[in-house]
């Protein structure tokens, strides 16, 4: 008596990409920069510097953009309908964060099609911290019928640095929102472009290969033994370039030092979807990577755009 | 007299904190409205996802005047002595004081007098104080402002007698307006007392009891289930969870594919309440293919779209829980029981691969005590703890146990091996079964046993109301496995047996193991002591019992229900006093003498009849109730001590131990000390009190 949904979903639900131009358009109504994604792997949206270091600092700051997020061990080999270790995020972060944040959150949802008066949505208890940031922050996990489609946080701190004041971060997962609008059960059905017939470009097209590529490489074929030096490699570079950008009360060489603590950071997952970091070597891994953003978090706070004083 | 209603309207408060949020916003206003001198009538507070609310009655416009008098120094006293009485009262100059006369001479007296003060300016202070102090688990700061509280905090509605009292915190100022339901009726309005709002609110699709949201919606649920012959799985804390996460709840039934019952019911009631909030639906005795959820909206188009997409993510759960269940199956429990080498158990105590080993021996050791077969018992210790390798278990901790049961069963081990896999965790909590099969009896001892001499070897004992280890409950639970299966066990030698692996496993105690133990039977005292409290029993007479020195739990509680009627009686409570008279008399006759009297009584120096029926009944009493207790009948026992309670009456009546002549007196005082001795056999009698 069940009925299947098919995998062929709604004709007149936006499109993957449609979806993101929706996003974009009703954010850049809002006084947010569009950004485009940061040229390099990271885990989530939130490395971006857009993100970890600009919500750093007195000075205010809006911005939005899609930042494709690499977890190396989530890969399925394309074989799991919503595991992904290459997906997309949008993100959008307000500092301050406006009084009317969750209502213009609520109002994105509604341009991107989602009917206010039949979907239940839900602000459900979640707290967010990353270990590798030194952040935390207070929030919710936003709940669409049921299924999780964003991350809404306050931050509280950065790098170990209080939030002063605070930034709001709305981190909505792409693939899994147009999976629900789109109403589809399998990541590979989604329609990328809303073409139909021969000009339907889905998903799979665009990503089943890749996936099933970097599963065989994050899995089976990454080269530990030069991951690991590549690591220490990131990891010196970014305490060389934050020693040498010192000048006095002013650092001069923040951004490309924390390009470092990202790469540290992704070749530590890298070595993680491995297998090859034990237990409680993760831990010490982790410390690691977090030492270098919040290094490079305090020198953030000593450059203009971090909000020193000049002088 | 006033009515107070206050409304702290935020952002969505976390279900868990709800409750506790009211009874702090009750505690602190009652004090603060008490410590300025405001009465009040009866409190009640609310909670939604989007509200806090506090609504008091019977508070007085005012706080009443208040007069004090202040002595000050003689009329005519130095200088500085005024100047300080002036200062510490409040007066300008001494013809502000009044003049007052004593058998010394006239002193000053300053009259101090408080007016009392309008009700709405003393809550415009105590409200942003409360605001600014609440003790939320966790707060937050927002936007650039300073104020933390548990989400955003929007607006404040205070009003005292349907009148607004004015106070503003960072930049909110108070007021009369509330909002709505988020989406069904996000308008402001305004109220003019408790009832308006509470009204106007449920015109705006908000319960603002959570009661009754948990009412609502337990009985929607219900009925949705009964209307197509199914029952709802009740779950409380579900339902409370539910009710802090709406304002205004809607019901409603999906389904999934019936395939998915395939999957161990446990593990798609736990799926779909831990990820999705649902509630499970049976039919019969068993799970069926229909879940309820609960929605914040009445949707225009009935809630098609909510459930569709609810059941949507139910399908993709399940999908993944069956998917772990396969996986699982793929691999044996006995594949898997190296893995536990990775796993620590406690950084001292090694891995949950050597706890294995040691509890594999001495479930063996406990089956024979037990009479459960030793090949079984061993069997199931080695399998007991490899599911906690599984993909299932990694995912849902909850399920341990429960899912090494079906892998078990899956893979042909003896159900009596699988269902001790599952029972040996148990009892989990004072309300939890305990198990009874004799073999999962015997690995529930082993494992609980294991645990508590590896923690006392290596000395981390729960203190006060710290007890990281669950070792109480551990305790606990050895207790009520052997009692409630009336099983006898020297407990002493079950622990020795069970530290010796500990010590030969390679945790060295850094004390002595006699030590260690005699402490571990100890704690094991007062947990029974607590155990048999709470089951209506005097403590001391625990402790009476337990001083004799054993250790077979059964017996020792045996012993003290059977004590407990007989002190209840008349007869015993005569005796238990004849005996105390005693040994109070003893006490102090031996200390003056320097020495016992613990030699027989000589029957040649037995001259009155009281004597002679005392010593005679004591050598009577004693063998028969020594024959009751080698047959561990505790009630004879009693019966025959009961014997003694008249001959000792007399005994105090008629005779004078301490007599003058010395002969006598030692005589009479070995029959005192034969009273002691023989009861003795049944309890320690200078513990009991009374």
């Amino acid at each position: 008596m069940n009925k299947q949904t098919k995998s062929e979903g709604r004709k007149d639900a936006p499109s993957f990409q449609d979806l993101i131009l929706r996003l974009e358009r009703f954010w850049a109504d809002q006084g947010c920069i569009i950004l485009q994604p940061y040229d390099m792997e990271v885990g989530a949206a939130t490395f971006h510097p857009a993100t970890t270091l600009r919500s750093l600092g007195p000075n205010p700051w809006r911005a939005a953009y899609v930042q494709p997020s690499r977890r190396p061990k989530d890969g399925r080999y394309g074989e799991n309908p919503n595991r992904l270790q290459h997906y997309y995020q949008f993100q959008v972060i307000m500092k301050p964060s406006p009084a009317d944040i969750q209502d213009l959150y609520l109002e994105s949802l509604f341009a991107i099609g989602i009917d206010r008066n039949n979907h239940d949505i839900r602000f459900v208890e979640d707290d967010w911290e990353s270990p590798t940031l030194g952040a935390w922050g207070l929030g919710w996990e936003v709940w669409c019928d049921g299924m999780e489609v964003s991350q809404f946080t306050y931050f509280q701190q950065v790098g170990g640095f209080d939030s002063d004041p605070v930034s709001g971060e709305l981190t909505y997962g792409l693939e899994r929102l147009a999976m629900y609008v789109q109403s589809v059960d399998n990541v590979y059905d989604l329609n990328f472009n809303g073409g139909e017939g021969e000009n339907k470009v889905t998903y799979g097209d665009v990503f089943l290969q890749a996936e099933q590529e970097y599963s065989r490489y994050n899995f089976g074929h990454a080269d530990t033994a030069k991951l690991l030096e590549h690591f220490r490699d990131a990891e010196g570079e970014c305490q060389a370039l934050l020693t040498k950008g010192e000048a006095g009360e002013r650092h001069l060489m923040v951004l490309p030092a924390y390009d470092q603590a990202i790469k540290a950071s992704h070749i530590f997952n890298l070595l993680d979807a491995r297998g090859v970091i034990s237990v409680t070597e993760r831990q010490a891994y982790i410390l690691r990577v977090r030492d270098l953003t919040k290094a490079c978090c305090a020198a953030w706070l000593k450059t203009d755009a971090g909000g020193a004083a000049n002088g | 007299m006033a009515e107070l209603l206050l409304e702290l309207f935020s952002e969505e408060i976390p279900a868990r904190m709800q409750v506790r949020a009211r009874a702090d916003l009750a505690r602190l206003l009652g004090e603060k409205l008490k410590a300025a001198g405001l009465d009040f009538g009866e409190i009640k507070t609310f909670a939604t996802p989007r509200r806090l609310t506090i609504v008091v009655d019977g508070v007085p416009g005012r706080s009443p005047d208040i007069k004090d008098e202040r002595k000050g120094p003689r009329v005519g006293a130095p200088e500085q002595a005024l100047a300080g009485f002036l200062k510490s009262s409040g007066l300008s100059s001494v013809d502000q004081a009044e003049i007052r006369e004593d058998k010394k001479g006239s002193f000053y007296v300053a009259l101090i007098e408080k007016p009392g003060r309008a009700a709405a300016d003393v809550i415009a202070e105590i409200v942003p104080e409360i605001i600014k102090t609440f003790p939320w688990p966790k707060s937050m700061r927002w936007g650039s402002g300073r104020l933390r509280w548990v989400r955003p905090l929007h607006s404040i509605l205070c009003l005292l007698d349907g009148k607004v009292v004015d106070f503003e915190i960072e930049g909110i100022k108070s007021g009369k307006e509330t909002k709505g339901h988020r989406f069904m009726a996000p308008k402001s309005f305004a109220v003019k007392s408790f009832n308006d709002y509470a009204a106007k609110l449920k015109d705006a699709f908000v319960i603002l009891d959570g009661d009754e949201r948990a009412a609502k919606i337990a009985k929607a649920a219900r009925e949705l289930a009964d209307k197509q012959g199914l029952a709802l799985v009740e779950d409380e804390a579900l339902l409370a969870e539910n009710a802090g996460l709406a304002e205004w709840p809607v019901v409603l039934m999906g389904e999934f594919d019936e395939d998915f019952l395939s999957v161990p019911p446990e593990v798609l009631t736990t799926s779909m309440k831990s990820h999705q909030k649902c509630f499970s639906v049976t039919e019969g005795n068993a799970l069926t293919n229909r879940f309820v959820l609960v929605a914040n909206l009445e949707a225009k188009d009935g809630g098609k779209a909510i459930t569709a997409g609810n059941e949507r993510v139910i399908r993709a759960r399940l999908a993944d829980a069956k998917f772990f269940f396969d996986q699982d199956r793929k691999t044996s429990l006995e594949d898997r029981v190296t893995e536990l080498k990775d796993i620590t158990f406690h950084e001292k105590l090694g891995s949950q691969y050597e706890r294995m080993n040691r509890v594999r021996n001495l479930a063996r050791e406990i089956a024979l005590l037990v009479k459960a077969d030793p090949d079984l018992a061993e069997r199931a210790a080695i399998l007991a703890k490899a599911d906690l390798v599984t993909l299932m278990v990694g995912e849902f901790p909850d399920l341990q146990g429960v899912m090494g049961r079906y892998y078990a069963l899956d893979q042909q081990e003896n159900p009596a091996v699988a269902d001790a896999i599952a029972a040996h965790y148990k009892p989990q909590g004072p309300a939890d079964e305990v198990p009874t099969d004799p073999v999962a009896i015997a690995v529930a001892l082993a494992d609980k046993l294991d645990t508590l001499t590896g923690f006392w070897a290596i000395d981390e004992k729960p203190t006060g109301s710290k007890d990281p280890f669950a070792l109480r409950r551990a305790a606990l639970g050895v207790i009520r496995i052997i009692l409630e299966n009336e099983l006898r066990m020297a407990l002493r030698d079950v622990l020795w047996r069970s530290l010796g692996a500990h010590v030969i496993g390679g945790v060295p105690p850094d004390r002595d193991e006699t030590n260690i133990l005699s402490d571990l039977i100890g704690f094991f005292a007062d947990r029974l002591k607590v155990y048999l409290r709470d089951q209506g029993a005097r403590h001391d007479l625990v402790d009476a019992v337990f001083a004799l020195g054993g250790d077979d739990l059964l017996m020792i509680v045996r012993r003290v229900e059977a004590l407990g009627r007989f002190l209840d009686a008349e007869d015993g409570e005569h005796l238990l006093a004849g005996t105390k008279r005693a040994m109070n008399i003893l006490r102090i006759e031996e200390k003056k003498d320097g020495r016992a009297f613990d030699q027989a009584p000589d029957p040649a120096l037995l001259e009155l009849p009281e004597e002679k029926a005392l010593a005679k009944a004591v050598d009577e009493v004693e063998q028969a109730a020594a024959k009751a207790i080698l047959d561990e009948d505790f009630e004879a026992a009693m019966e025959r001590m009961a014997m003694l309670r008249a001959p000792v009456d007399d005994f105090f009546d008629k005779v004078t131990v301490n007599a003058d002549d010395p002969k006598l007196r030692e005589n009479r005082l070995r029959l005192l000390n034969r009273i002691r001795a023989t009861t003795q056999a049944v309890a320690d009698f200078s513990k009991i009190a009374g």
